[in-house]
């Protein structure tokens, strides 16, 4: 497993104290799970998703991800309708491990509230946080 | 140390069954034919089955090498945290084989089926005196059947006040079927978090418990083998604003004698036959799970319940709040029977004496290894103990690692990465089943391999090395399972 100072947090998303990231694309926000979630669960071997269609609030429960070590559920960072799924994990939840915040995300919402992604934590408050935590 | 249980020997290969055999090879002579034949049905005719032309040396051959293949509790220490692989006395088959037992049907008339009969009833009042409960149904056949069913009567109690309540806290300490039987009976598992010490808090359940919320679902003693010492407090909470207290009993061999659950606060609670009462389980079964009750939940028990009347035993059905049948028939009849042998031949004192020496014995090996493995709780604990991998991570050896290295040793490993909220756990639960001398042999091997892994890591990443199946790549196996012979 990955040291603190090797994690991965890029600037242009925001993170969830569950280890979900979302990023602002436009008038829809990406989510997915961080590099510190998918290195603690190790090798990711399915990923569950929601329905296109689908609405949740902030908060709540929205995918499944289960490795070879645990099952966890995941939490959606921003309230909203879900208007992609990213169908590629079905076949390959592998791209969770390997790519984080690119081809490994998870859904695409409709942001109901956008002021709720200034709940979220920037790169430097998860850093912050995963160092006090270690 | 003394000289290592892991040896290798020679062990035999063996095929799938159609890949052995011969078209036309046959393991008995049919008698001769003394009817004329007879054309059959077209409708009951055509291609059969494919199985395999084999002899009978062909098929013991198959089945004694892969049973060599095999190992158990009879064959060594097994020592898997919260599944209480305790050894099973040979006594409790031969009950189990009486011929009276395994000619019964389950559809005879209760007037011929008095000892069968008896038996359950007694064994209803023996759980009743062990747990502190009221009444007890069998009818669960394992563990989260039991708690399945114990949800359907905090259900049906709420129905019955006519009020339905939609949630139900549920710890982090709890067993992982918890939230799983809640959310099954329609509630919404609420999560709380245990506290520095790895107990639950009073505070934390004042916080959240309200009107909205029919219970909570402690496991106690609690999945980090910890004995939740806040429990009569949090259950006059929960009872306070109308909730009900389930306890996941999987862990009462800890505290068999020792603790009435009835007089903590516990509404209702599943027993795990298959782990406390030393039935023979793994591999998915057959497992047990009766729940007890307080008296408040009788009336809600499943049908049809065994009544003692003028010394004859029948199955009563009139009950009008149960919540019905939850088992085809009488439970797993035969678990049951194992279960009642052993609390019969144990008696009260030894199952006492029992629950003592699981507890000493996890202790013991909690404070000889807790220098060489990191223990995130440094406090007494019960039936068993969760140390972590942090120590070792530093050589980038992972707790996978060292519970495959035990395997060359010859011990079964522990549970690894559960519970959850120790990352890199390695649960240890001994049971009171081992001797000292062997759980020292455990431990003097367990302090090797830590040496292991600062001197030849390797040898950890790929191990075992001694076993017919060497390392195996679960993570392809869980993506890609190849589910055909």
């Amino acid at each position: 497993m990955k040291e603190i100072s090797e994690i991965y947090l890029p600037d242009d998303v925001r993170y969830a104290e569950d280890h979900e990231w979302a990023r602002l694309e436009v008038d829809k926000v990406r989510i997915g799970l961080d590099d510190y979630a998918q290195d603690q669960l190790g090798d990711i071997v399915f990923v569950e998703l929601p329905q296109v269609g689908d609405t949740f609030k902030q908060g709540e429960e929205f995918a499944t991800v289960e490795s070879v070590k645990a099952v966890c559920e995941c939490y959606l960072p921003v309230s909203g309708k879900i208007i992609a799924v990213n169908t590629a994990l079905e076949e390959s939840p592998e791209l969770v491990n390997n790519s984080p915040y690119g081809d490994g995300w998870f859904v695409e919402v409709n942001p109901g509230d956008l002021s709720e992604m200034e709940n979220l934590m920037t790169h430097v408050a998860c850093m912050e946080k995963l160092k006090g935590a270690a | 140390m003394k000289e290592s249980l892991g040896a290798t020997g020679l062990i035999l290969n063996e095929p799938l069954l159609w890949e052995k055999g011969k078209k036309g090879r046959c393991g008995f002579s049919f008698p001769r034919r003394d009817v004329e034949p007879c054309p059959l049905d077209e409708e009951l005719t055509g291609e059969g089955p494919d199985f395999p032309d084999l002899s009978e040396v062909d098929v013991v051959r198959h089945y004694t090498r892969l049973a060599q293949w095999n190992f158990g509790v009879d064959t060594g220490m097994y020592p898997l945290g919260s599944c209480t692989m305790k050894y099973s006395p040979k006594t409790n088959e031969k009950q189990a084989s009486l011929p009276g037992f395994t000619g019964a049907h389950p559809l005879l008339p209760s007037s011929l089926s008095q000892g069968a009969l008896k038996m359950m009833f007694e064994f209803e009042q023996y759980l009743n005196e062990i747990t502190g409960m009221y009444a007890t149904t069998l009818q669960p056949a394992a563990g989260a059947h039991g708690e399945f069913t114990g949800m359907l009567i905090i259900y049906a109690f709420h129905k019955k006040q006519g009020a339905q309540r939609s949630k139900i806290i549920v710890p982090d300490t709890a067993h992982g079927t918890n939230p799983a039987s809640v959310s099954l009976c329609g509630f919404r598992p609420v999560p709380v978090t245990s506290n520095e010490q790895g107990i639950l808090s009073v505070e934390a359940i004042a916080e959240i418990m309200d009107q909205d919320t029919a219970g909570i679902m402690v496991t106690n003693p609690n999945t980090l083998g910890l004995f939740e010492e806040n429990i009569q407090k949090i259950a006059q909470i929960v009872h306070a604003k109308g909730g009900l207290v389930y306890c996941d009993g999987a862990n009462m061999n800890a505290v068999m004698g020792m603790v009435k659950m009835g007089n903590i606060g516990i509404d209702v609670m599943q027993l795990n036959l298959h782990k406390t009462f030393s039935t023979p389980h793994g591999g998915g079964g057959p497992g047990s799970g009766p729940v007890s009750v307080a008296k408040h939940l009788e009336p809600f028990l499943p049908v049809p319940r065994v009544v003692e009347e003028n010394n004859t035993y029948i199955l009563a059905e009139d009950y009008p709040d149960s919540i019905g049948k939850i088992s085809a028939f009488h439970g797993a009849f035969g678990v049951i029977i194992k279960a009642y042998s052993y609390i019969r031949s144990m008696g009260p004192e030894n199952l006492k004496k029992a629950s003592q020496l699981a507890v000493l014995n996890a202790n013991y090996i909690k404070e000889r290894l807790k220098g060489t493995l990191h223990l995130p709780y440094d406090r007494p604990c019960m039936h068993e103990c969760v140390f972590s991998d942090k120590h070792q991570a530093t050589q980038n050896i992972a707790t996978l690692d060292m519970a495959k290295r035990l395997m060359d040793y010859g011990f079964h490993p522990p549970t690894v990465h559960f519970p959850l909220v120790v990352p890199g756990a390695i649960m240890v639960e001994p049971t009171e089943t081992e001797s000292k001398e062997d759980i020292d042999q455990f431990i003097e091997t367990f302090k090797a391999i830590a040496s292991e892994a600062r001197e030849n890591p390797d040898l950890l990443h790929h191990a075992p090395k001694s076993c017919k199946v060497k390392r195996l790549d679960e993570v392809t196996a869980a993506r890609k399972p190849c589910l055909t012979g």
